[in-house]
C-alpha cells in the first residue's frame, strides 16, 4: 500500500496565531511557545500530533524534534494516535463520580460499543476518560475539543448529548474567525 | 449574607466587558496604586491584611512578596497560578470566566508591587474557552492603555500574556509550573534555589493563585487594616469555597472565613444540605489531597468546639482528628458512598497524575492505587490495610514535591477513620461487591 505523507502545512492564521504567542516570550525563549503551538497544531490537523506534525513544530520553533516529542507525551490533552470525530474527555475523578460519573462511562461504553480509548468503527466518537476538570459542581460532565457539556445526569441527558455530537460541526477556531 | 469582596458584582451582566466593569468601580486600584503609592506601599498594604495564599497552602501573601530578590538589571516576573487541577476545585475557572477584569486588574496592581514589567497567567490546558475570554479582557485593557506602555502615563510598563498548559496536574505546582510555561516537561524543580530567588527564565519570580491575586485590589482600595478585620483569627478575608458532591446546592461561594461548617453544608444560603434528604457521611474540606473527615469530626473538631470554615479551625486536631482548608474544595459525602471506592479513585488519580521523578512518589502511588483496587473489586487480604498505610508513610516527606504527601494523606486518613469499612470489603467480599453495595456499620471511634 503506497502511502504519500502530505507535506505538513498550517494555514496562514494558524500561523500568524502561532507567531503572536512566540511574540510572548523573550528573545531567545521562543521554545516557551510550545504548548499553545501543539493546541493550535492539534486543531488543525484532526485532533490529534503526528510526527510530521510535530517535526513541523520543531522547525518553527527552531529547536530539535526530540524537544517536542518530549513535551508532547508529558501533557495528556495531546494525543498521538488519530482519534475520531469528536473526543469524548468523560471526566472520571472523585467529586464527579459522587454524582454518578462511572455510571456514565459504562453507559457510554455500552451504547457506543467502545471500551476506553476505543473509536466507534463510524470514526465518529473516541473514548477519553480524563481526570478533574475544574467542573465539578456540574458534573457528570466531559468535555469535547474547547467546550464543556455539564450535569449529564440521567440517560435520557447522553441520549440527546450524543445525538447532538452526531450531527455537530467542530466550532471554527477564533483564529479563523 | 456575608461581605462580598470578590463576587460582588460577579453577576452584573457585562460584567466581562472593560465598561462595565469600570462602571462598578474596576480598575480604581490600578489608579490609586500606580499615581498616589510605591511599590513598596503596595506590598506593606498587603502584609497588613494578613491575605494567605489561596492556592492550597495558605503562605502570607505579603511575606512572599518581601522575599522576591530584586538584582539590578535582572527582570523580575509575577506568574497567576490557573492551572486549577486539584479534585473539587472550581472556583478560579468559574472566577475568570465570569469576571476576566477582575483578575487582570489584580495582575496590574500586584506586578506593579513586585516591579514585574511582564506577567503571565498560566492557564491549564483544557480551559482554552477561559483563556479566549481573558485574551479577549486583556486587549481591550490594552487598548485603554491599562497596559502595555507608560501605563495611565504614569512611567510603568506591564505586558500580560496568557499562557495554556496541556493536561497535567502537576503543573499546579510552582516550580513544575514554571519549567512548563518556559515549554518543558512539567517536572517540579529541586529547591532552593526558590523561586522568590530563581523562577522563570531563572529570574525572580512570584506565584499566585488567582484568587490571591483577585483579592489585591480590594486591599488596595480600602487598606489592609480594613481586610484584618474580615474574617477570623489569622484567617482573614473571605475566601471561594467550591462546594461539590452530595449537596443540594453545588458551586462557588463566597464566604468570610470563620462560618460555621455546619452553616455551610445545611445553610440554604449554602450547600442547601444533603440532596435527596439523605445523611451526611464524611466531607473533604480542602480538595482531594487534604484528609477526609468523617461528619462527626467535619462538624465538631475532637474537643467539642463548633468545627469553623477557616485554616485554622479546620487543621485545629493535626491529622489525627482535623483536615486542611486548602484549595477550599468542599466535597461532601453522602451515607450512600463507598469511601474504599473513593480512595482508590484519588489514588489513580495521583498515580496518573506523578511526574515520575521520584522513586517513592512513582512507585508508591502505584502501589497504593493496586492495592486498593484489589480491596475494593473483593481480592483484598487483611494485610493490604497495613500495607497501605505503610506505603503512604513511606512516600510522605521523601519527595522533590509536595504531591508525594498529597497522594499520601487521603489514604492515610481514610484508613484512619473508616477501618471498619475497609476491613468489612476484604471480610465479605461478595457482599461488598455486589451492585450498590455500602458499608452501613459502625464508624470508628475517633480519639483525640
Ligand atoms: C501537586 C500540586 C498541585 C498544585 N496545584 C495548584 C493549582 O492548581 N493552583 C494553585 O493556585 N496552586 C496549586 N498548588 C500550589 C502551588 O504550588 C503554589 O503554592 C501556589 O500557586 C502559590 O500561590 P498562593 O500563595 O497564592 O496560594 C499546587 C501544589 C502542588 C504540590
Ligand atoms: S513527588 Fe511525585 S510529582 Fe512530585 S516531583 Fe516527585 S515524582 Fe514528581
Ligand atoms: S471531578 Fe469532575 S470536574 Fe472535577
Amino acid at each position: 500500500m503506497a502511502e504519500t505523507i502530505n507535506e505538513v502545512k498550517f494555514s496562514d492564521e494558524a500561523m500568524a496565531e502561532i507567531q503572536r504567542y512566540i511574540s510572548h516570550y523573550p528573545e531567545g525563549r521562543q521554545k516557551s511557545a510550545i504548548l499553545p503551538i501543539l493546541h493550535i497544531a492539534q486543531a488543525e490537523f484532526g485532533g490529534w500530533v503526528s510526527p510530521e506534525v510535530m517535526d513541523k513544530v520543531a522547525e518553527i520553533l527552531n529547536i530539535q524534534s526530540i524537544e517536542v516529542y518530549e513535551v508532547a507525551t508529558f501533557y495528556t490533552m495531546f494525543n498521538l494516535k488519530p482519534v475520531g470525530k469528536h473526543v469524548l474527555e468523560v471526566c472520571r475523578t472523585g467529586p464527579c463520580c459522587l454524582r454518578g460519573a462511572d455510571q456514565m462511562i459504562d453507559m457510554i461504553k455500552q451504547k457506543l460499543n467502545i471500551e476506553e480509548g476505543e473509536t466507534t468503527a463510524d470514526g465518529m466518537f473516541t473514548l477519553k476518560p480524563v481526570e478533574c476538570l475544574a467542573s465539578c459542581g456540574t458534573g457528570p460532565m466531559l468535555q469535547v475539543r474547547e467546550l464543556f457539556y455539564e450535569n449529564i445526569d440521567s440517560e435520557e441527558k447522553l441520549d440527546q448529548f450524543l445525538e447532538m455530537m452526531r450531527n455537530k460541526e467542530h466550532e471554527t477556531p477564533v483564529w479563523k474567525k | 449574607m456575608g461581605l462580598k469582596i470578590l463576587t460582588e458584582h460577579i453577576n452584573v451582566p457585562g460584567i466581562e466587558t472593560l465598561e462595565v466593569y469600570r462602571k462598578h468601580g474596576g480598575y480604581k486600584s490600578v489608579e490609586k496604586a500606580i499615581k498616589t503609592m510605591s511599590p513598596e506601599e503596595v506590598v506593606e498594604e498587603v502584609k497588613t491584611s494578613g491575605l494567605r495564599g489561596r492556592g492550597g497552602a495558605g503562605f502570607p501573601t505579603g511575606m512572599k512578596w518581601s522575599f522576591l530578590a530584586k538584582p539590578e538589571g535582572v527582570p523580575r516576573y509575577l506568574v497567576c497560578n490557573a492551572d486549577e487541577s486539584e479534585p473539587g476545585t472550581f472556583k478560579d475557572r468559574w472566577f475568570m470566566e465570569k469576571n476576566p477584569h477582575a483578575l487582570i486588574e489584580g495582575m496590574i496592581t500586584s506586578s506593579y508591587a513586585l516591579g514585574a514589567n511582564t506577567s503571565y497567567i498560566y492557564i491549564r490546558g483544557e480551559l482554552l474557552f477561559v483563556l479566549r475570554i481573558l485574551e479577549k479582557a486583556i486587549a481591550e485593557a490594552y487598548a485603554a492603555g491599562l497596559l502595555g506602555k507608560n501605563i495611565l502615563g504614569s512611567g510603568y510598563d506591564l505586558d500580560l500574556h496568557v499562557a495554556p498548559g496541556g493536561g497535567a496536574y502537576i503543573c499546579g505546582e510552582e516550580t513544575a509550573l514554571l519549567e512548563s510555561l518556559e515549554g518543558k516537561r512539567g517536572n517540579p524543580r529541586n529547591k532552593p534555589p526558590f523561586p522568590a530567588v530563581k523562577g522563570l527564565f531563572q529570574s525572580p519570580t512570584v506565584v499566585n493563585n488567582v484568587e490571591t491575586i483577585a483579592s489585591v485590589p480590594w486591599i488596595v482600595n480600602n487598606t489592609g487594616a480594613e481586610y484584618a478585620k474580615i474574617g477570623i483569627g489569622r484567617s482573614t478575608g473571605t475566601k471561594l469555597i467550591s462546594a461539590s458532591g452530595n449537596i443540594n446546592n453545588p458551586g462557588v461561594y463566597e464566604i468570610e472565613l470563620g462560618v460555621p461548617v455546619e452553616e455551610f453544608i445545611y445553610s440554604d444560603q449554602y450547600c442547601g444540605g444533603i440532596w435527596k434528604g439523605k445523611q451526611l457521611k464524611a466531607v473533604v474540606p480542602g480538595g482531594s489531597s487534604v484528609p477526609i473527615l468523617p461528619a462527626n469530626l467535619i462538624l465538631k473538631t475532637a474537643t467539642g468546639e463548633d468545627r469553623l470554615m477557616s485554616y485554622e479551625s479546620l487543621s485545629d486536631g493535626g491529622f489525627v482528628s482535623g483536615s486542611m482548608l486548602g484549595s477550599g474544595a468542599f466535597i461532601v459525602f453522602d451515607e450512600d458512598q463507598c469511601i474504599v471506592r473513593n480512595t482508590w479513585n484519588y489514588a489513580r488519580f495521583y498515580h496518573h497524575e506523578s511526574c515520575g521523578q521520584c522513586s517513592p512518589c512513582r512507585e508508591g502511588t502505584g502501589w497504593m492505587e493496586k492495592v486498593l483496587h484489589r480491596i475494593e473489586y473483593g481480592h483484598g487480604h487483611q494485610q493490604d490495610i497495613d500495607l497501605l498505610v505503610s506505603v503512604s508513610k513511606q512516600i510522605e516527606g521523601n519527595t522533590i514535591c509536595p504531591l508525594g504527601d498529597a497522594a499520601a494523606w487521603p489514604v492515610a486518613s481514610a484508613i484512619r477513620h473508616f477501618r471498619h469499612e475497609f476491613e468489612w470489603h476484604i471480610n465479605n467480599p461478595k457482599e461488598a461487591t455486589a451492585p450498590g453495595a455500602v458499608y452501613r456499620g459502625q464508624l470508628d471511634a475517633v480519639t483525640a
